[in-house]
């Protein structure tokens, strides 16, 4: 009895955006085919052409096998057992917060998002998406005195339907996989952002994601185009309650920078990762990509994964501009029976691109974390330079660690650089830490951010501190 | 002399590491003021007696008490004993790439000061308190901004074991050879931070193997260990005879009449 309070109480202290709102909602039916396509479009009264993007997506998808992995296993996802579209109930006649579900609105204060005039954070617009819809964007107006688009991409289909024809599937091509073309056919919601030419965003854009009905997949769907001479930097965070079930979560981000553009795009991801015995959580399976488009554009990526049973994701640049920059900064925590396969790819097309990768993967419990990565330097790709970084930290005696580095390089003048090491926190290092009064936990934390802190010093200012201890949270109970 | 209250107390105490016997019955008392010195040999099992005292988890105590202000010791974390007033200065202090230098002593301090009751210091207070002490070492100040004893010089490893020892404010400090690897002028920097440190109401205790660091610090007892005992004590002079006779012709006055 005793016992068993302790482990619960340990549980709750890992995950403590597990709570579910009692919210009113409308779903279709479950299960995929065109008619659900239709429906979703009709709901979202999209244009033909969005309707047909997403039919032919559906027709691709069908055509597709789901992928396997080397180390990924996990039961078969049946289709027609998921929901594909869930909306807090009469949505769509919500025009300003004071008709938002309180329940909502609570839920987002709950998990530090506040929305509403008073609380809302002062230099940070918020995109709050709750299951498949966008519920409110914070600090619209005062965006757009610079131009600056920032809204929901369902908005963006009817506000500015030409920018979501020009761009949308361009990066990431309706059959370039399984999970992007499932998303390009039923993708309910997301962000959409719009930086004009020469315009620095004045503050930080940020989309939180939650996912609340458990039956639900989440496709979100986000686009972000930065004109020439514009930047911008974007945070996305997400969460959901506690389900014994899986959910699928399948994202599509398209990035695209042009001449002297800069794009930073940071993620906390913090989805529910399962019990301890690895029973539900989120599947995450995410298709990242951005294109270096313009000369001397840059797109960085850095990710904090945390969360999720099953994360799949490789958040990568096409650097197609001369002289563009890509980088990707990531730590993947995985804890308990987690499994992490993640890492980017650098494809480099223009002359003297240049890109950069810091991973650091901390494998602790049962979980298994590995490190997958591409640098593609193509044969026009003169002076191109990569420099790739790639540290694994073990806790304990049963996680694993693996890196699967793949380098092409079709150009002599080119410099590819790679170093990798793996380390454990020994036990040494620990009695040195509490023989100073440092309890264990914090001294593994605190060597946990040691190690993350190349890392941690890309992330926003704001973030920063809030990654840090969200990696001393799931650390939790490892050792002892 | 009756009149100093008893620090620390170990009585006879058995522990050992992985099945293996090194400790057979040490017996151990000391008072607030004093300074003791251990000498010993190597193996004689000097340094696994101060990591069994601050509770290093690989060593496993059989039998025997060693109490701490009225409280038995041998129960607690390696985190709380610091915290109650006890420090290990190490023989080879433990990297840890990453971590800075001054976050590591700002928790460190925080934990000791909140059993002190006293207030916890932010990143500004506790600089300033750092920046006094880092005189009593003679370090500059851009040995905080480094990783915990990543890449410093053997002298700097002792040095910033001081440091720790000075910022914690225990009530014993356990010094295992914290003059090995050391040269003359860095030697004398660490004594004179050692016997400054030292006051009537705290008790050092030095682990060594030789005498030089015994004329920078005045011991007020010497003991010397062997096969996990101590079999002798005595003054400083003890010291003396030790370093002209060497260890052979201590010992253990029971394996005599063998």
């Amino acid at each position: 009895m005793t016992k068993n309070s302790t482990v619960s109480k340990v549980l709750e202290k890992t995950y403590q955006y597990g709570f579910l709102s009692e919210v009113e909602s409308e779903k279709i039916p479950k299960g995929i085919n065109e008619d659900v396509i239709r429906l979703i479009s009709t709901k979202k009264k999209e244009p033909q052409f969005l309707l047909d993007f997403r039919l032919r997506a559906y027709k691709q998808w069908k055509r597709m096998d789901e992928p396997t992995w080397a180390n990924i296993n996990y039961p078969k996802i049946d289709y027609q057992e998921i929901v594909y579209y869930s909306a807090p109930k009469d949505i769509e006649k919500k025009k300003s917060l004071d008709d938002i579900d309180p329940e909502i609105l609570k839920t987002f204060d709950k998990l530090g998002i506040p929305l509403n005039e008073q609380k809302r954070l002062s230099n940070v617009a918020v995109d709050a998406v709750f299951d498949s819809v966008s519920i409110a964007t914070t600090f619209k107006e005062k965006l757009a005195e610079d131009g600056v688009i920032f809204c929901s991409i369902s908005e963006a289909v009817q506000e500015y339907p030409d920018l979501i024809k020009q761009y949308l599937g361009k990066v990431v091509p309706i059959n370039d996989n399984f999970f992007a073309a499932l998303n390009s056919a039923v993708f309910s919601d997301g962000s959409f952002v719009y930086i004009p030419k020469g315009i620095q965003c004045p503050m930080e854009l940020s989309s939180y994601f939650r996912i609340n009905s458990g039956d639900t997949g989440q496709f979100e769907r986000t686009l972000i185009i930065a004109e020439e001479k514009a930047s911008v930097s974007y945070l996305e965070g997400c969460t959901a309650p506690m389900f014994d079930t899986n959910t699928l979560h399948a994202a599509v981000v398209e990035l695209i920078a042009l001449d002297d553009a800069s794009i930073k795009y940071s993620t906390v991801q913090n989805w529910y990762s399962g019990d301890k015995n690895g029973v539900g959580g989120i599947y995450n399976f995410v298709t990242k990509r951005g294109q270096c488009k313009g000369r001397r554009s840059k797109i960085s990526w850095s990710q904090v994964e945390t969360g999720s049973s099953i994360t799949w994701k490789y958040p990568s640049c096409i650097l197609e501009g001369e002289s563009s920059v890509g980088e990707f900064y990531s730590v993947a925590l995985t804890n308990n029976k987690q499994i992490a396969d993640t890492g980017t790819k650098m494809i480099h097309i223009g002359k003297n691109t240049k890109s950069t990768i810091i991973s650091k993967g901390i494998s602790a419990g049962h979980s298994k974390n590995s490190y997958r990565g591409k640098v593609h330097i193509g044969a026009k790709a003169i002076g191109a330079k990569n420099y790739s970084q790639c540290d694994s930290l073990l806790i304990g005696d049963n996680a694993e660690a693996n890196t699967y580095p793949y380098i092409h390089s079709k150009q002599v003048v080119s410099n590819i650089e790679h170093e990798a090491s793996t380390s454990k926190i020994s036990e040494d290092q620990l009695f040195y830490l509490r023989s100073r009064g440092i309890s264990n936990e914090e001294a593994i934390s605190m060597m946990v951010s040691g190690f993350c802190r190349d890392v941690f010093n890309e992330l926003p200012m704001e973030f920063a501190s809030e990654a840090d201890s969200l990696l001393g949270l799931k650390l939790e109970g490892t050792v002892g | 002399m009756n009149q100093k209250k008893l620090i620390l107390e170990i009585k006879d105490l058995y522990a050992g590491i992985e099945g293996k016997d090194i400790l057979n019955g040490v017996n151990l008392k000391i008072h607030e003021g004093e300074i003791h010195a251990i000498m010993g040999r190597n193996g004689s099992g000097k340094s696994t007696l101060s990591k069994v005292i601050a509770g290093h988890p690989e060593y496993t105590i059989s039998s025997g008490e060693i109490i701490f202000k009225d409280k038995d010791l041998t129960q607690l974390e390696p985190e709380d004993r610091s915290n109650q007033g006890v420090f290990l200065g190490f023989q080879y202090p433990i990297e840890i790439a990453g971590v800075k230098n001054i976050d590591f002593l700002r928790v460190a301090v925080n934990a000791r000061r909140k059993i002190l009751l006293k207030n916890e210091l932010d990143t500004f207070e506790f600089e300033d308190l750092v920046e006094e002490n880092l005189r009593i070492v003679k370090m500059e100040k851009d040995f905080l901004e480094r990783g915990v004893n990543e890449g410093f010089s053997g002298g700097e490893k002792k040095r910033n074991e001081i440091l720790q020892m000075a910022l914690l404010e225990p009530i014993i400090s356990i010094l295992d050879e914290t003059d090995s690897g050391l040269d003359i002028d860095a030697l004398r920097i660490v004594a004179a931070g050692i016997n400054k440190l030292h006051s009537d109401q705290k008790a050092t205790v030095l682990i060594t193997h030789y005498q030089r660091l015994l004329n920078e610090i005045k011991p007020d007892f010497v003991h010397i260990m062997k096969d996990g005992e101590i079999i002798k004590t005595g003054n400083k002079q003890l010291a003396i005879e030790l370093e002209r006779e060497g260890y052979e012709n201590f010992q253990n006055p029971l394996d005599k009449n063998k």
